[in-house]
């Protein structure tokens, strides 16, 4: 079972500068890295005999929306991004890992990591559905919870519910 | 059911001999095997289940049968939230039941949204916007004996029926009220 620092030392020699940021002092120690990496990133996890992550949790996504930093200067402004999170476990050495990557609200692509880990397969169908992340290279990227021809993508948080849906009302007035 | 004397008011069959009786023996045979379809979609598919169940019986009523098939049913107890990506399918199950058929709305989520109504994006707002609901029992869920209630309030319904004027079914919805 390896700590936290061992598990991003390791990463970090293979990846050097793509790791953008390791937090080990939030309650869930993470590293945030540069989506361009993120196959790579899985089949390293994966097979690297130190590491050993054979199981994929969780893929979640998180939205920001942009914001300035408040008068008073107590709340800092606000990246305007969609988090990808991952949450990796090892039933072999009995350790976790979770990393990020931040994807840009305009145009949401990274790769998928469905070949590494199959259950990647629902989570990132979930993730395109709710929140319009667009995983390049998935066999069947299609909405999976709300209905096939749902326009807008809903968890987002500047998303409006629509009024009506195939001409039933939707809204309370 | 009310005795048969005062049971029938109807101007056309008011008149025939023995039709009062008739009317009210075939009701009677039609409200006590009232075959429901088992429509359980979220939670209070549970209480469905624990009305089924040995405490609270709904055998003893002649609902016992819950049949699998919208062919052979002829209530339809719509219990648990209605999505919209549900809705389609709820709308062919009803139109699948030959007539007389009845609806129950069992539960807030299927009478107007439930808990659901404010910002829930996906959930049918009543599922009295796709087919028509005979009565409406509110609770979330509610009690097995509610749900008792609302069959009684079904069986009442087909008692004001008549084998003459068969197309005439009683749609007005009623509100189960304790007052």
């Amino acid at each position: 079972m390896a700590t936290h620092e061992e598990i991003f030392k390791t990463l970090k020699e293979k990846f050097g500068d793509r790791i953008v940021e390791e937090r080990l002092d939030a309650i869930d120690p993470f590293i945030v890295f540069h989506p361009s990496i993120v196959q790579d990133l899985a089949f390293f996890c994966r097979d690297e005999e130190k590491l050993r992550f054979d199981l994929l949790s969780l893929v979640s996504t998180v939205d920001y929306l942009p914001q300035a930093a408040s008068a008073d200067g107590k709340t800092p402004a606000v990246a305007g991004r969609i988090e990808v999170v991952y949450i990796l476990d090892s039933t072999v050495h009995k350790h976790r890992l979770i990393a990020k990557a931040c994807l840009d609200r305009e145009r949401p692509h990274l790769k998928t990591v469905e070949n590494v880990w199959r259950a990647a397969d629902w989570h990132e169908r979930e993730a395109f559905d709710l929140m319009g992340v667009v995983f390049e290279g998935h066999h069947n990227l299609v909405r999976i919870l709300c209905a096939e021809d749902w326009e807008g993508h809903p968890l987002r948080k500047d998303y409006v519910i629509p009024d009506t849906y195939h001409g039933i009302k939707n809204v309370i007035y | 059911m009310a005795a048969p004397e005062n049971l029938n008011p109807d101007p056309l069959t008011k008149n025939i001999l023995f039709m009062n009786s008739v009317d009210y023996l075939i009701n009677l045979t039609r409200a006590n095997s009232v075959w429901p379809l088992t429509f359980g979609l979220a939670c209070c598919a549970i209480e469905m289940m624990a009305t089924g169940a040995a405490k609270y019986d709904i055998d003893r009523f002649g609902s016992g049968p819950f049949r699998a098939t919208p062919r052979q049913a002829d209530l339809m107890i719509v219990a648990g939230t209605v999505t919209h990506k549900m809705a389609p399918r709820v709308k062919r199950l009803y139109d699948q039941m030959p007539e007389p058929k009845y609806v129950i709305a069992m539960g807030g989520c299927v009478i107007r949204g439930g808990p659901y109504v404010k910002y829930g994006y996906h959930v049918l707002k009543g599922v009295d916007l796709i087919v028509p609901v005979d009565v409406y029992i509110p609770g979330c869920p509610p009690r097995p004996e509610a749900l008792l209630e609302g069959l009684f309030k079904v069986q009442k319904l087909m008692e004001k029926e008549r084998i003459l004027d068969r197309t005439r079914k009683l749609t007005k919805p009623e509100v189960y009220s304790p007052v």
